[in-house]
């Protein structure tokens, strides 16, 4: 059985089985490591024992397994620094274990789990609860923020020293802006004492108002009400200003529009400790596609328009925008199967969220796919997690891909217990066949399982 | 062009020119029916009709009761008070509940946009809608162009103004949609803080004073909500009063005046520009039952001869 070493970092899982494995012959793509060739990878005791030119490589001895990757793809794996788990107390929209099954599924080794459940983590207790469920339930490691207020209501700030001691990786009030400057501006001073990133949702709630969309000329042809980008970008310049003053250290959630990157840029030229997450969503779709009404294509940020996709893309192709998160949001059928303005928010994105990319943005040539493989797991170093990487010596944290593999979103189900995904039904290029998290199995794709199986 | 119509009429967009005209030619036949002493036809004999109005109405209901009833169609007209709804059933389950009894339409209104759209997904039955949040109306644009089209024939050309509040209104927007389709051009005017950002393109300009309301051959005036005072989106009333109300002295001679009702005397419309024989809006609310009549009979009976129903 696994140590838990890995707590020490932050991240919680259950106990596994550390992998004894050859994978041979796959297509390693790391470009931190500047590896962009077939290659052989010897994986014992869970971690990576030795690199070498295909056919270099002994098979494992005993109970090992050799994998024959031919034609597939190695990448280091995906860490996602922005996903609801729902626990504690929404676990019929998911819970550790599907939420971490969903991950494991999409290729990531690691995912970072938001506060905003009910209750909210917001003290120690809650924390610590959440802690031990992870070590039984978690197939990948989770590491937890805790809410920057009290019931991230922005009123009170939490007991951040201790919610450090306890675990916490950092705070959030995702969900909800820190509506209060002089809040926030406590919040980045006690950061001196407590440590963390403080990462934050941006939106003036003056400016959403009742906002379902984004605003614009669909907006105005539905007669939904609007989120206009400056809802977001003046907050945006709002903290920035003050984690520059107070030499604080923020993450800046889910951006969507021009506007944001505009200020981000200048924050960043300014010497900023800011760094910046997107969304696949955000990426891929706009607000066109809300003219279908469909309640999935539903949630905040809102999907923004051609002019912000485009400018998301080139923001994360220049490295002004540091990762992709997900912020995966299960929410219940009967939740969404309702009038748009009365859905819930939020989109999955775990299980979708590498093909989504590589379909609609590295097929028609709009990034690079080395680009793509490191922003999606750049989020780790941005919360003080070890970054993947495909090296000696490391802990196996891989995704195998198959990008010829071309699947119907939804079409088996879900590993989440909630289907409310904007790609369902989509055909997408690109499937995860294999994950492999803190140096154990976490996925297997079941054809693969009968492919391993014939192999050994 | 078809004049074919679909199986339900959520939107505008569902009709092209040939499909509006289909529907306002069936109303003139209907308005024959009116002026019969027995005001029916047995076009839906043995047929049922569920009005489900989530949302206060007067005109739009009685109007699509009376016009199911000409058609002597059975009519049950369920409202959110006093119902199921009432108890927190989901709209989903209201509707399959409806459908249930085997109607063969469902006319829905609702406070929230895609709601006739999402009802449609849930029942074997045609689906009109009666008004869905600040999204559409389109049975009263049907009725708007109708009654225009009586008074001026072909519309093509015509330049149509609509003033007031444009953001929460979904008349305007069914009429710009079909006003457009009939070859109008149209001009919203209001405060900016009610005139929705880029809605020029739905085809329409927008200004925000009536400085050039002369070049309007038609002016059709919005229903000013009390309330949106209150949201700061007007300062007070007395100043929209003063920059928007129309009235006799600020109408040209031979412009035609619209308001889709209920009006607030002394606000959007002053009452001697209501009184005046320019305004047609008296006329827009007899036209109603004749053109719901036409609605509910070209989706449920479709395209046999008139000679059928006369």
């Amino acid at each position: 059985m696994r140590s838990r070493a890995s707590e020490a970092s932050g991240l919680f899982s259950r106990p596994q089985v550390p992998a004894e494995l050859l994978i041979a012959g796959g297509h390693v793509l790391d470009p931190r490591e500047e590896i962009d060739e077939p290659c052989d990878i010897l994986i014992r005791e869970g971690h990576i024992a030795e690199l070498g030119p295909p056919g270099s490589l002994p098979d494992p001895p005993d109970g090992g397994e050799r994998l024959d990757a031919t034609g597939k793809h190695v990448f280091p794996g995906f860490v996602d620094p922005h996903v609801h788990l729902r626990t504690p107390g929404q676990e019929y929209k998911e819970d550790i274990e599907s939420g971490t099954a969903a991950a494991a599924a999409g290729g990531f080794c690691a995912v970072v789990a938001m506060p905003n459940t009910v209750p909210a983590v917001d003290d120690a207790a809650v924390l610590r609860s959440l802690t031990d469920t992870a070590r039984s339930a978690a197939r990948v490691p989770v590491g937890f923020l805790a809410s920057i207020t009290r019931r991230l209501e922005g009123a009170e700030l939490t007991e951040m020293a201790e919610l450090r001691d306890a675990g916490a990786l950092g705070f959030t009030d995702d969900g909800k802006p820190v509506v209060s400057a002089g809040m926030l501006r406590k919040a980045l001073q006690y950061q001196r004492l407590a440590g963390g990133v403080v990462a934050l949702h941006e939106e003036d709630p003056a400016l959403s108002g009742e906002g379902v969309m984004h605003e614009g000329a669909v907006s105005a042809r539905l007669g939904l009400a609007g989120i206009p980008s400056v809802s977001e970008s003046t907050m945006v310049a709002r903290d920035g200003a003050l984690a520059v003053y107070e030499d604080g250290r923020v993450h800046l959630q889910h951006v969507s529009c021009m506007e944001s990157l505009t200020a981000i840029e200048r924050l960043k030229a300014a010497g900023a400790s800011v760094s910046a997450e997107v969304c696949p969503h955000h990426l891929t779709l706009t607000d066109d596609i809300v003219r279908t009404l469909d309640s999935r294509f539903k949630m905040n940020p809102p999907l923004r328009s051609e002019r912000d996709r485009s400018a998301l893309v080139d923001g994360l192709r220049r490295g002004l925008v540091d990762c992709v998160a997900t912020d995966h949001a299960p929410h219940a059928r009967h939740e969404k199967e309702v009038p748009f303005e009365q859905a819930p928010m939020g989109t999955t994105g775990l299980e979708t969220a590498f093909a989504a990319l590589f379909t609609e943005l590295v097929m028609p040539g709009e990034i690079e796919l080395a680009t793509v493989v490191e922003r999606m797991s750049a989020g780790a170093a941005l919360f003080d997690l070890p970054t993947p990487r495909i090296a000696r010596g490391e802990p196996a944290n891989i995704c195998l891909v198959d990008l010829s593999a071309k699947w119907e979103v939804g079409a088996r189900g879900y590993a989440s217990r909630s289907d409310n995904c904007c790609f369902h039904g989509r055909t997408l290029h690109g499937r995860v066949v294999l994950t492999l998290a803190g140096g154990a199995t976490a996925f297997r794709a079941p054809l693969l399982a009968e492919v391993g199986a014939l192999a050994r | 062009m078809s004049a074919s119509l679909g199986k339900h009429l959520i939107s505008i967009e569902d009709l092209g020119r040939a499909g509006i005209e289909r529907i306002l030619d069936r109303a003139e036949s209907f308005v024959e029916v009116a002026g019969r002493e027995i005001k029916k036809v047995p076009a839906l004999r043995g047929r049922t009709v569920v009005n489900l109005f989530y949302e206060a109405s007067t005109r739009t209901s009685s109007s699509f009761e009376l016009a199911a009833k000409r058609l002597s169609a059975d009519v049950v007209s369920v409202r959110s008070a006093g119902s199921s709804i009432d108890k927190g059933e989901s709209l989903k389950d209201t509707v399959q509940t409806l459908s249930a009894y085997d109607p063969a339409a469902i006319v829905i209104r609702s406070p929230h946009v895609g709601a006739a759209q999402l009802v449609a997904g849930w029942t074997p039955a045609s689906v009109i809608n009666a008004g869905d949040g600040k999204h559409e109306h389109p049975t009263q644009a049907l009725l708007d162009v109708f009654t225009l089209r009586r008074r001026i024939g072909d519309l093509e050309g015509t330049n149509i103004w609509i003033v007031g509040d444009v953001l929460h209104s979904r008349v305007a927007r069914s009429n710009i949609l079909a006003l457009k389709r009939m070859g109008a051009s149209v001009t919203v005017c209001g405060p900016p803080t009610l005139i929705p950002r880029e809605i020029e393109a739905l085809g329409c300009e927008a200004t925000a004073t009536l400085d050039r309301l002369h070049e309007a051959d038609v002016v059709y005036v919005l229903r000013m909500q009390r309330e949106r005072m209150h949201e700061s989106y007007v300062p007070s009333l007395r100043e929209y009063a003063q920059r928007y109300q129309i009235t006799a002295s600020r109408l040209r001679p031979g412009q035609l005046l619209m308001h889709p009702g209920p009006v607030n005397r002394g606000i959007e419309l002053s009452a001697d520009a209501i009184d005046s024989p320019q305004a047609l809006i008296g006329d827009q609310v007899k036209a109603g039952v004749a053109v719901r009549m036409a609605v509910l009979y070209e989706l449920l009976v479709g395209s046999p001869v008139l000679a059928a129903v006369a």
